[in-house]
């Protein structure tokens, strides 16, 4: 956990502080991404925790115990450090650049290099090809992978990140973040992530600080930052078009109608057409004797023919995993133009539907609430 | 002919004066790496500091030789040093000083901002910063001074020859006030192969400890 109490910076012959009363907490194995625009005074923020920035006043707090309690460079010893960058040593080989703090704290060495090997492994690059590697031999993408390995080397719980996926191009980017994603996932660190992107910090954020000319500005969930920007400056920062941003931070199960009525094959068409009138539905899907989706039956074929639905049913031109993104769930019906998809497990079998007018109601619910 | 004959017949002193040469540069130079390099470290926390030592290594360089031989005569001469090995020792170690303590100030200064804020933010102390990160990237600049050093001493140490210091430019020297052309070409012969041997040695020595990592041939990368 890191907490600042009323911290603020004031640098020698600056009129305005660069940092003024900031006063926050990140909860133990959260991501919080500080953002804003430029001389916004995020990185001060997260350079005071390390001290590579002394604050003017106020006290910063890691676990509850006070930073200037300890020597800089052993509190620096516990926090990895990651910058945009990303300042590999180009003397060293990655095995020697990933294990300085270990070095310096005096592991001993087959315990470090084992742990470096165990590390490469986790961002799938070879340790048999890269741990006798030079930095100049990886290509940007690699550097900054060991720049986090680097950082994380010596298991600190806690992680201060200036801008790291900031000068790596936007496809490599995706896939870094997802694997970060995927790592903290189980390493469970405090993570203090600096960033100007709001597409990123929507993504890896469990809270997002917003700052503006030091003072911070909104401190809260992603989702809440976009369903409700607490002024003009944040919103007009994360853009016009943050309701769609939302869409993103939206599972499909979370606008999704559970435990839908649905038909079998055997059943007639007069049995599926009570079903959708009962149920306001225009179309009912056909499932399998697992449960599994395997078509469609529209209210009008219903209401017009005899017979049964396994006959008469049509296929669905596609569905979508309950896990995927509302975002994703939205471009898909545009792309087939329809206005509702069924949804189904990784088994393929049926979980209910998700409709445009249901993700529409769900955005405007926290909009209405705020 | 007449050149290579006196080569041939004189060859044994030939390379005693040759080791007389080295003395006089090796240990000076020595020296002088032991001063300029810890000096250039020091001026690179402090940009005034490091002006006025460049500009008084730099005055230190423009003395000619034969005038800093005579100026060091009667001063060296209360410890009883006036003229010979001492002297010439004492020069070469000034002139020394300029190349090397610049290349290394410049070496050091130039180390990537963005290295030694992560090496901080790391957690390295700042001799752990210099001994890890900074020196060894310095390392090949700092040759290439002490290469420096090394050629242009070569050439001043001849000089040295007229203080009684010994070494290659006796033969000059004595060629010139003997009216002796083999002498003479000997002596200018000797000094510019081992000026260019020395140069090529101590390229080799910068290769072997710069590390793989900054050498400019890489291997492809994957």
């Amino acid at each position: 956990m890191i907490r600042l109490e009323d911290v603020t910076k004031v640098f020698p012959g600056a009129a305005q502080p660069a940092v003024d009363h900031v006063t926050m907490e990140v909860p133990a194995g959260e991501i919080c991404v500080l953002l804003g625009p430029s001389g916004c005074g995020k990185t001060t923020t997260m350079k005071m925790v390390n001290r590579l920035i002394e604050p003017s006043s106020g006290k910063i707090y890691i676990d509850d115990k006070d930073t200037n309690d300890y020597d800089p460079v052993q509190l620096r010893r516990t926090l990895g450090y990651v910058i945009q960058q990303i300042g590999l040593f180009p003397n060293k080989t990655i095995e020697d650049n990933i294990c300085i703090v270990p070095d310096i704290l005096g592991w001993d060495r087959s315990k470090s290099r084992g742990r470096a090997a165990e590390l490469l492994e986790m961002v799938a690059l070879d340790p048999k090809i890269f741990l006798k590697r030079y930095p100049k031999e990886l290509s940007g993408g690699q550097q900054q992978r060991i720049g986090v390995l680097r950082a994380i080397a010596a298991d600190p719980p806690v992680l201060l990140m200036d801008e790291p996926f900031g000068a790596i191009d936007p496809i490599n980017r995706a896939i870094i973040q997802d694997e970060f994603l995927k790592m903290q996932a189980t390493m469970k660190k405090t993570i203090m992530f600096v960033s100007h992107d709001i597409d990123e910090a929507v993504k890896m954020a469990d809270r997002i600080a917003i700052f503006s000319e030091g003072r911070l500005v909104q401190y809260d969930t992603p989702d809440n930052i976009l369903a409700h920007p607490k002024n003009r400056f944040v919103s007009d920062f994360v853009g016009s078009d943050r309701t769609l941003k939302r869409l993103q931070l939206l599972k499909v199960t979370d606008a999704m109608m559970h435990d839908p009525p649905s038909v079998r094959a055997e059943d007639t068409l007069a049995t599926a057409a009570a079903l959708m009138e009962e149920n306001g539905h225009t179309s009912i899907i056909m499932v399998g004797p697992a449960g599994r989706v395997r078509g469609y039956v529209d209210l009008k074929t219903a209401k017009s023919t005899k017979g049964k639905v396994g006959e008469n049913h049509e296929t669905l031109p596609t569905t979508i995993n309950v896990t995927e993104d509302l975002r994703t769930a939205v471009s898909t019906m545009f792309r087939h133009d329809v206005a509702w998809l069924a949804c189904v497990d990784n088994d393929r079998i049926f979980k209910g539907y998700v409709t445009l007018r249901g993700i529409t109601h769900l955005l405007g619910e926290a909009h209405r609430d705020g | 002919m007449e050149i290579l004959n006196y080569i041939a017949a004189n060859w044994d002193l030939i390379v005693i004066r040759t080791g007389q040469h080295i003395a006089i540069v090796g240990v000076a130079v020595g020296l002088a790496i032991l001063t300029g390099v810890p000096i250039g470290i020091a001026i690179s926390q402090n940009k005034r500091a490091a002006a006025s030592v460049l500009y008084v290594a730099s005055i230190i360089i423009t003395i000619p030789s034969i005038a800093l031989f005579g100026m060091m005569i009667p001063v060296l001469s209360l410890v009883g040093h006036g003229i010979g090995y001492v002297p010439a020792v004492i020069a070469v170690l000034l002139y020394s000083q300029l190349p090397i303590i610049r290349n290394t100030y410049t070496a050091i200064t130039n180390v990537e901002p963005a290295l030694r804020e992560a090496a901080r933010g790391m957690g390295l102390t700042h001799f752990q910063r210099l001994r890890e990160v900074e020196l060894p990237l310095a390392v090949p600049v700092i040759m290439a001074g002490i290469r420096v050093a090394v050629v242009m001493n070569i050439g001043v140490t001849a000089i040295a020859a007229y203080i009684g210091a010994g070494g290659l430019g006796v033969f000059i020297s004595r060629g010139i006030s003997q009216t002796d052309p083999r002498q003479l070409v000997t002596g200018a012969l000797a000094v510019s192969v081992l000026a260019v041997a020395a140069d090529f040695a101590l390229l080799g020595l910068q290769r072997l400890i710069t590390s793989p990592g900054l050498r400019d041939t890489a291997r492809a990368t994957v």
